[in-house]
Order: C-alpha cells, then sequence, then structure tokens
C-alpha cells in the first residue's frame, strides 16, 4: 500500500520533491507501520498483561513524556548525551589525530589503550560514581568512556593511513605542518573517523540510559527502571519507543552531517559505480 | 637561446633502498648538469629507478651518496623552487578539495596578497585549459584534466624547475599528444626548466632539447644526447622529420642496450 504512494508521487517534473518525500518517508515508515499493526493483532490475540497493544502504549506515552516529565527527564537526559557525545567527538578526534600522528606516541600508549578499551564501561560506572558521586559529570563521563573508544581507534587508523603520494606532494609544495592537518590527514581520514563517530554514537545511547538506572533520581533510563519495577507496563513500553526515537533522530541528524562532510566520498563511489 | 646558467648539478648519485628482504640498489651512479631553461627528458626500461632519480632531485629522498645541487646550493628537502608532477595523478590530488582549491593549497603559505593568489591560481587554470572546471571536484574530471590540474597547481607555484615522473603514462593517445604541446608551450612561453621522465621513447625526442637515457638497474646514464630538432614542434611535420626518425631509432637502439645491460657501444 504505501509502495504504491510512493510509485504515485514519483512524476518526472515533481522528481525532486515528490520523490524525495516518498523516499524519505513512506519507504522507510512502510515497514514499521505494518510491524505496528501486526504487534497490535498479536496483543490483542494474546492475554499476557506485559504485552499491551500500540494504542495503549501511544496513550500511555502521551500520558507519561508530555508534561513536566519531559521537562525533569527527558531534557536533562538529551542534554548529557548531547554533552558526552561532543565530548567524545572532541576527544577521540584530538588525541587520536596526535596519537595517529606520532609514533613514539603511539608505541607508548598501545597497552595502556587496549587494556582500557577491553573495560566494558557500566563496570566503571560504581568507580566513577565514588569519585564524582551522583552527578551530572558522572554520567557524561560514563558516557564518553564508551563512545571515545570506536572514534578514538577509528581515528588513529584513519590518520595512520594517509595516502604516501598525497603524503609527499604535501613535502614537495612544502606545506605547512597545520595545513597538512586540516588539508590533508583530517580530511582524509574523515571516512574512517565518521564511521567511528557512528558506533560512538549508539554507544553513546545505551550508556546514557545505564549510567541512569545506577542510583538515579531522574531521566530517562532511570524512568523507565522504575516503571518497570513498578509494574507499569505500558509506561515501560513508551519509554522504550522515546529511546528508540531519539535513537533514530539521532542517527537522522548524524546522517545529514555525514553527507555534508563526506560528499567528495560518496561522489567518488558514485563515479566509480557508474 | 639567452645565455644559460648550470640549474642542476648531479654527480655520483648513488641510493640503495634499504629494506628487510635486502638491500635494493635504484641508481648506482648517475652524473648529469642541467642548464637553466632546458627541456630534459630522461628514458630508462621500467624499474630503472627514474622515480627515484628524481624523488632525490626533488629533496623528497636522501641520496645514499652523492651530490645533487640547485643554483650552486645542495638540495637537502623539498625546495620552493622546485615543483613536481606524480606519476599517480590520482593519488596526488586531493579529492575532498575543489580544483581550485588544489591548485591554491600550495600557494597559502606564500607571502601573496589575496588576489595575487587568486590571480595566478586563474591564471594557471586557464594556461592548462580549465578555467572552467575550476568548481569541479578532481574525480568529477576525466584523467587526461585531472593530470592538467596538477601540472596547474605545479605552474601556479612559480617553480624554476617543473619535475615531471610519468605524467602522460595513463591517458589515451590524443589526450597525450595535447598535453605534450601543452608542456612545450608552457616551456617556451614561461621558460620553465623541465625534467621530464617518460618511457615513451617518441615523447622524449619529440618533447626533449636532450635526452638521458638510463641504464637498467643499477643504474648510470647510458647515453646524454642532444635533440636537434628546431624548437618550434608540431605533432605532425616534427615527428614526420627524417631526424626525428634516426633520433628515435637511436634511442631506441640505446633502451635496448640498456635492458641487455652493454655499455654504449658509440660514445
Ligand atoms: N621505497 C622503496 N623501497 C624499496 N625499494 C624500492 C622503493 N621504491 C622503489 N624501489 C625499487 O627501486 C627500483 C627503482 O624503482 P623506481 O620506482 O625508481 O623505478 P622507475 O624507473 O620509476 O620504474 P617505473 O618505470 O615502473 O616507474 C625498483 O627495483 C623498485 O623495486
Ligand atoms: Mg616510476
Amino acid at each position: 500500500m504505501t509502495a504504491q504512494t510512493g510509485r504515485i508521487a514519483v512524476r518526472p517534473r515533481g522528481r525532486g520533491v515528490g520523490r524525495r518525500v516518498a523516499e524519505g518517508f513512506l519507504y522507510p515508515l512502510g515497514l514499521p507501520f505494518l510491524l505496528l499493526v501486526v504487534w497490535g493483532m498479536a496483543s490483542t490475540a494474546s492475554e499476557n498483561r506485559f504485552f499491551p497493544g500500540p494504542l495503549t502504549i501511544f496513550e500511555a506515552f502521551g500520558d507519561t513524556w508530555v508534561g513536566p516529565a519531559f521537562v525533569d527527564d527527558v531534557l536533562p537526559s538529551l542534554y548529557r548525551l548531547a554533552l558526552g557525545i561532543t565530548a567524545s567527538i572532541v576527544i577521540g578526534i584530538a588525541a587520536g589525530t596526535l596519537i595517529g600522528l606520532f609514533q613514539w606516541l603511539r608505541e607508548l600508549l598501545e597497552p595502556l589503550l587496549e587494556f582500557f578499551r577491553a573495560i566494558p564501561p557500566p563496570v566503571l560506572i560504581p568507580v566513577v560514581m565514588l569519585l564524582l558521586g551522583i552527578t551530572d559529570t558522572m554520567k557524561v563521563v560514563v558516557i564518553v568512556s564508551g563512545a571515545v573508544w570506536p572514534i578514538l581507534l577509528n581515528t588513529i587508523d584513519g590518520v595512520r593511513a594517509t595516502d604516501s603520494v598525497m603524503s609527499e606532494t604535501a613535502d614537495s609544495f612544502r606545506i605547512t605542518w597545520w595545513e597538512r592537518l586540516w588539508f590533508l590527514v583530517l580530511p582524509a581520514a574523515s571516512p574512517r573517523i565518521m564511521a567511528g563517530v557512528r558506533q560512538g554514537l549508539s554507544v553513546a545511547l545505551i550508556l546514557m540510559v545505564i549510567s541512569e538506572m545506577f542510583a538515579s533520581s531522574a531521566g530517562l533510563g532511570y524512568r523507565i527502571a522504575y516503571f518497570q519495577r513498578n509494574y507499569l507496563i505500558a509506561e515501560m513500553w513508551s519509554g522504550i519507543l522515546l529511546l528508540g526515537l531519539v535513537g533514530v533522530l539521532l542517527a537522522a541528524t548524524f546522517g545529514v552531517v555525514e553527507r555534508r562532510v563526506l560528499r567528495w566520498y560518496h561522489g567518488i563511489r558514485e563515479v566509480n559505480r557508474a | 637561446m639567452p645565455d644559460r646558467s648550470m640549474l642542476l648539478r648531479v654527480e655520483h648519485l648513488r641510493k640503495v633502498y634499504g629494506s628487510a628482504t635486502g638491500d635494493v640498489e635504484a641508481i648506482g651512479d648517475v652524473s648529469f648538469t642541467m642548464d637553466a631553461g632546458e627541456l630534459v627528458c630522461i628514458v630508462g626500461p621500467s624499474g630503472c629507478g627514474k622515480t627515484t632519480l628524481l624523488k632525490c632531485l626533488a629533496g623528497l629522498l636522501r641520496p645514499t651518496s652523492g651530490i645533487v645541487e640547485m643554483d650552486g646550493v645542495p638540495v637537502t628537502g623539498p625546495s620552493p623552487a622546485m615543483a613536481v608532477v606524480f606519476q599517480e595523478y590520482g593519488r596526488s590530488l586531493y579529492p575532498w578539495l575543489t580544483v581550485r582549491g588544489n591548485v591554491e593549497l600550495p600557494l597559502r603559505h606564500k607571502r601573496l596578497s589575496r588576489e595575487a593568489r587568486e590571480k595566478l591560481v586563474t591564471d594557471a587554470l586557464d594556461a592548462v585549459g580549465l578555467g572552467h572546471a575550476a568548481r569541479s571536484h578532481p574525480w568529477q574530471l576525466s584523467g587526461g584534466m585531472q593530470q592538467r590540474v596538477a601540472i596547474a597547481r605545479a605552474v601556479a607555484y612559480q617553480p624554476e624547475v617543473l619535475i615531471m615522473d610519468e605524467p602522460f603514462a595513463a591517458v589515451d593517445a590524443q589526450t597525450r599528444a595535447d598535453l605534450e604541446d601543452l608542456v612545450r608551450e608552457l616551456h617556451t612561453a614561461r621558460g620553465i626548466s623541465i625534467v621530464f621522465v617518460t618511457h615513451d621513447i617518441d615523447e622524449s625526442v619529440y618533447l626533449g632539447e636532450r635526452v638521458l637515457v638510463l641504464s637498467k638497474s643499477p643504474t648510470w646514464v647510458q647515453e646524454d644526447l642532444a635533440i636537434d630538432l628546431p624548437p618550434e614542434r608540431d605533432q605532425i611535420t616534427t615527428r614526420a622529420l627524417l631526424r626525428f626518425t634516426e633520433l628515435r631509432t637511436h634511442v631506441y637502439d640505446q633502451i635496448q642496450r640498456a635492458k641487455r645491460g652493454e655499455t654504449a657501444a658509440a660514445r
């Protein structure tokens, strides 16, 4: 049904708008819609009270999240998430670039990095909690402690893999250190860096939730855990739905930025495919 | 020709690459000189160390022993008076920059006013016939056009010597002829000295005022041949000259000898 609407929207003249609307909304929304329908039917048939229908959940969604809970729980969570992501990106790229550029630094830090990377970040929560208390800083630190790794490691690899001919070109024209960093090393590493950021985002979202489930008194993760403990099943599901929406929004924002930053990269791939 | 002074002096240049599987002697003992304003072609069998020689000239590689001097000063690193056009143009242009951005990049650290810099870039792009493609990205262009961008970048840098490493090896014959004429024109109109490496014998004779034939590895200069063709060259008439044919036959013979590892018969 959705696919058909999509096809109708594609008219030769309206290609720009019509097709984009179709591909941007209808196609991606088709399958979720179908799932909802299936879910609705299944939950109606089922007697399990932990498995409410979508309509119940939507209702709970409105009651739970629209209103003060949005300001008290959702916004602070999103704020810490944004802070954590920003810090992870800045730290990951800056440190990764330095480590990638200087071999002695790499040799010095490699064992340490391997060790820290191997620690699952949730394990750090009690430690960080002791050090920083149950504060926003602690939660942001937990987010960064997980999300920074994919960004850091991908940046190191990307920076190290700078093409030798491109480097020699920079040498032969006596490009300065900063120009080299800005016009060669970072752009050349940008596909890897963006891949790292993409992984980092999903880790950050997970850790945002987990950091709030321990000894916390507000936040999206705290709310979901609270609902679950008090058998407010529809509310709990609505929280999970909200988390999913945050994830989708995060991915969409990332997609927009990525397309801008890596326009050249996608352009080359398109040319090669043609 | 105007009075020429010595521009480049290479003496007993030797380059050995050290590697885990054993040392590779890429260049044995190469000596030659080049005057300002000359266009010298270097030919030699594949793998004989042409790229290595150019990198030593350009200060990108340190010779194992021997001297490379430019204007009487030893070359210890890349010089602002030299620009290199690399064999792999696809990997030498930066795909994230536009054509204009690529040409402009080496000029950023030169102390130039904005207008002067933009004028250099525009002139260089016009000189290679790419004024219209300034806002494109390199990967949107054909191979021949990409190599033109690399040439424009080198020209805008205003070097005394342009060093070109088999720049046209990967473009089709027609484009290649056009690019050869472009090089001749840059040489005559702008008075740039050019070192041009090629494995194409016809190309070396057509372009050069001198052709250096290198032996196979470990390399020395097998022959240093003056090309006594008229300075105005034309793809059709020049290549039809009897003298052109004689010269190319001669170079061809020398290369065959070089491949077999014989020294020059008649010096
Ligand atoms: N970085 C390197 N390390 C070790 N050996 C090298 C290196 N670069 C080149 N060589 C070796 O040195 C020799 C000369 O290489 P070079 O690239 O200078 O030859 P060339 O004449 O430019 O070849 P081509 O005609 O293929 O361009 C070759 O045997 C090559 O294997
Ligand atoms: Mg070569």
